[in-house]
């Protein structure tokens, strides 16, 4: 059964259509990410769902029944805030308690709850400090406690690791994604972080102008996208988009390139490609997908050009290489011993089993 | 030539000298208040003047109690604290709604403060003739009600301030923890409020306290407050200068108290909104 239900929802804020015309379904125990760049209206979409904005429009099903009309505190739901939301003048039991004594839970109850969430959080040495006594991750862990430690249905997070620094933000994703399998609990999770999405969730409901752009399980919108926006939006370094025209090459197809050359196309990628001959289609490259060619290397498939490499960005194990393919800045993916300088001429192999065709019209994948 | 630890030093004396001279300036009419209250009548009018009374004489207070002088600060007391906790309790209900609702649009609370302006010898008259018609002349509740009317659009001011240095997230995150409106305001923003509750409440009872016009017009003899009370003293022939003193003593004392008390309050609050979470 469905745990969270949207029907055509709306939200405006005075002249601004921040919603507009959401469905979603999220089943029972699933940790569903939405994300998408800041005012994509992801926000918006989960503090209506908790009850903090009214929905304009549509309906708001928390299980099973509808919730419009409901004050947050009868929706069954518990959140975690960007800023924490920690009261400064309560020590950090009683913060992780406040929810379990609002509900007026019964008194001997409560501390065993609150010890066993700090305990799943590794914060049961701080219940006695103060908030300002904490640092930032510890603040974040006792947030998290103090929504976990009640028993909600959903449980919604508004991008609660983004006052983190890089590395603490690690840690407390896979600490929050173990807490999910622990509970096996519903979770929504909005974050501006593709990372974050990808890595944490068991689906990606990507938002763009208040509308759902695509909705699946992680690999799903990485590798089979449905819009140049989704393709662009997901995976780093960022997808290459090249204009390129669709040309009859021998047998059978090819995209012709903004310099003339050719990057052939095998056979699996020219079904419904026929009609778009001698049109612009946008070619859409992940840099993982170009390689260095190896020597005498023609396995089906891939595409050979010759570079000049413009910039390097070694990460360590792989180097990022700005190239121009075309007439277009391009960036691949290389092994760190790939290229050693700025200038070096270089055959890249384009692995064309794996690019993606855009309609330049549409923004639609073909 | 000074060392540099010489040359600190005595910049340090010159400061403390600068503040003592301060304080004693300062300090020596409220000492005189205070000696001419235990001072015998000759010793008031003695000449040269007498720094320090020859003993302890608590005669002047004495007749106070005894003639029931003295209920007038018990008068006072009650009027500033009831005027006090009402106002405070109206106001910061109001600063709420016009903090988190936007009651009334951008300008209300602008007008609101603006009444605060009006001079209370404009209103006081005609306030008079509508309490005489309301039989609430010379009564608690008549003077109570002034006074709470007269601090609300200060407190109100104040309290939105405060209210909207409360974090957002935090009402909502107590929204979502099962809390309602009223219990939001009571269990999160009353408490992050705590410092400016004080201070706001230690302005409005000072200005209930120190009051004299509205107390003059509106009290005879069952509420008199202790301001009203000592202008009695001045009379057409002779001033009675040991009353005088007594009762300013004794209508100083309780905001000394009062301060003093609040005090600790009012430090910690500060110093818990300065670094919170």
């Amino acid at each position: 059964m469905a745990d969270l239900r949207i029907t055509a929802l709306h939200k405006y804020y005075g002249s601004m259509h921040a919603v507009r015309g959401v469905d979603l379904e999220i089943p029972a125990g699933e940790f569903t990410v939405l994300v998408g760049p800041s005012g994509c209206g992801k926000s918006t979409l989960l503090r209506t769902i908790a009850g903090l904005e009214d929905a304009d429009q549509g309906t708001i099903e928390i299980g099973g029944a509808v919730v419009n009309h409901l004050p947050p505190r009868n929706r069954d739901i518990a959140m975690v805030f960007q800023n924490y939301a920690l009261y400064p003048f309560m020590k950090v039991f009683d913060n992780i308690a406040f929810g379990l004594r609002s509900r007026n839970t019964p008194k001997d109850e409560i501390e065993p709850k609150v010890k066993r969430a700090a305990q799943m959080l590794a914060i049961d040495h701080l219940l006695d400090r103060y908030p300002r006594e904490l640092s930032g991750g510890q603040l974040q862990r006792v947030a998290i406690g103090r929504a976990v430690v009640r028993s909600a249905r959903l449980y919604l997070f508004d991008e609660p690791l983004s006052n983190l620094d890089a590395q603490l933000r690690d840690e407390m994703r896979s600490e929050i994604k173990r807490l999910h399998q622990e509970l096996g609990k519903t979770m929504i999770y909005v974050t501006h972080d593709q990372v974050e999405a990808m890595t944490m969730a068991d689906r990606i409901v990507l938002l763009r102008d208040g509308k759902i752009e695509q909705a699946g399980a992680p690999l799903d919108l990485f590798e089979r996208p449905a819009s140049r926006y989704v393709a662009g939006f997901l995976g780093s370094p960022a997808m290459n988009f090249i204009d390129v025209q669709v040309v009859a090459a021998g047998d059978g197809l090819a995209l012709r390139l903004g310099d003339g050359n050719l990057l052939a196309l095998p056979p699996a990628r020219r079904v419904n490609l026929a009609e778009r001959r001698d049109q612009a289609v946008v070619l859409g490259v992940r840099p993982e997908h170009i390689g260095r060619a190896a020597q005498g290397e023609m396995r089906a498939g891939l595409a050979r050009y010759g570079a000049v490499i413009e910039l390097l960005q070694p990460t360590g194990s792989r180097t990022y290489a700005t190239f121009n393919l075309g007439a277009t800045r391009a960036v691949a993916e290389l092994q760190a011993h790939d290229v050693s300088a700025p200038g070096q001429k270089i055959e890249l192999a384009i692995d064309m089993n794996r690019v993606i065709l855009i309609d330049p019209a549409t923004n639609k994948v073909l | 030539m000074m060392t540099l630890g010489q040359r600190r030093a005595l910049r340090l004396g010159l400061r403390l000298a600068a503040a003592i001279a301060l304080t004693l300036l300062f300090m020596f009419p409220i000492y005189w208040l205070f000696m001419i209250s235990f001072k015998t009548p000759d010793e008031i009018y003695a000449f040269p003047p007498k720094w320090y009374p020859g003993q302890l004489n608590f005669d002047n207070y004495a007749v106070l109690f005894k003639d029931g002088d003295a209920t007038t600060v018990g008068n006072s007391l009650i009027v500033a604290f009831f005027s006090t906790a009402l106002a405070m309790f109206l106001g910061s209900i109001c600063a709420y709604s016009l903090a988190r609702f936007q009651t009334g649009g951008q300008h209300l609370a602008n007008w609101i403060v603006s009444q605060r302006m009006i001079p209370p010898i404009a209103v006081v008259f005609p306030i008079f003739l509508l309490y005489v018609w309301f039989g609430l002349v010379d009564t608690y509740i008549g003077v109570i009600l002034l006074y709470t009317a007269f601090n609300l659009p200060y407190v109100i001011w104040m309290m939105r301030g405060y209210i909207l240095d409360v974090p957002q997230a935090l009402e909502e995150s107590a929204l979502v923890d099962g809390c309602t409106r009223w219990q939001v305001i009571w269990k999160v923003v009353l408490p992050m409020c705590r410092a400016g509750l004080v201070a706001t409440s230690i302005f409005t009872f000072v200005f209930a306290w120190n009051d004299f016009i509205f107390a003059l017009v509106l009290t005879r003899t069952e509420v008199a407050t202790y301001t009203v009370q000592i202008t009695h003293y001045f009379g057409g022939q002779s001033n009675f200068w040991a009353k005088i003193s007594a009762m300013s003593v004794l209508g100083t004392l309780p905001i000394f108290v009062v301060t003093a008390f609040m005090q600790r309050y009012f430090v910690r609050g500060i110093s818990l909104g300065a670094v919170k979470g």
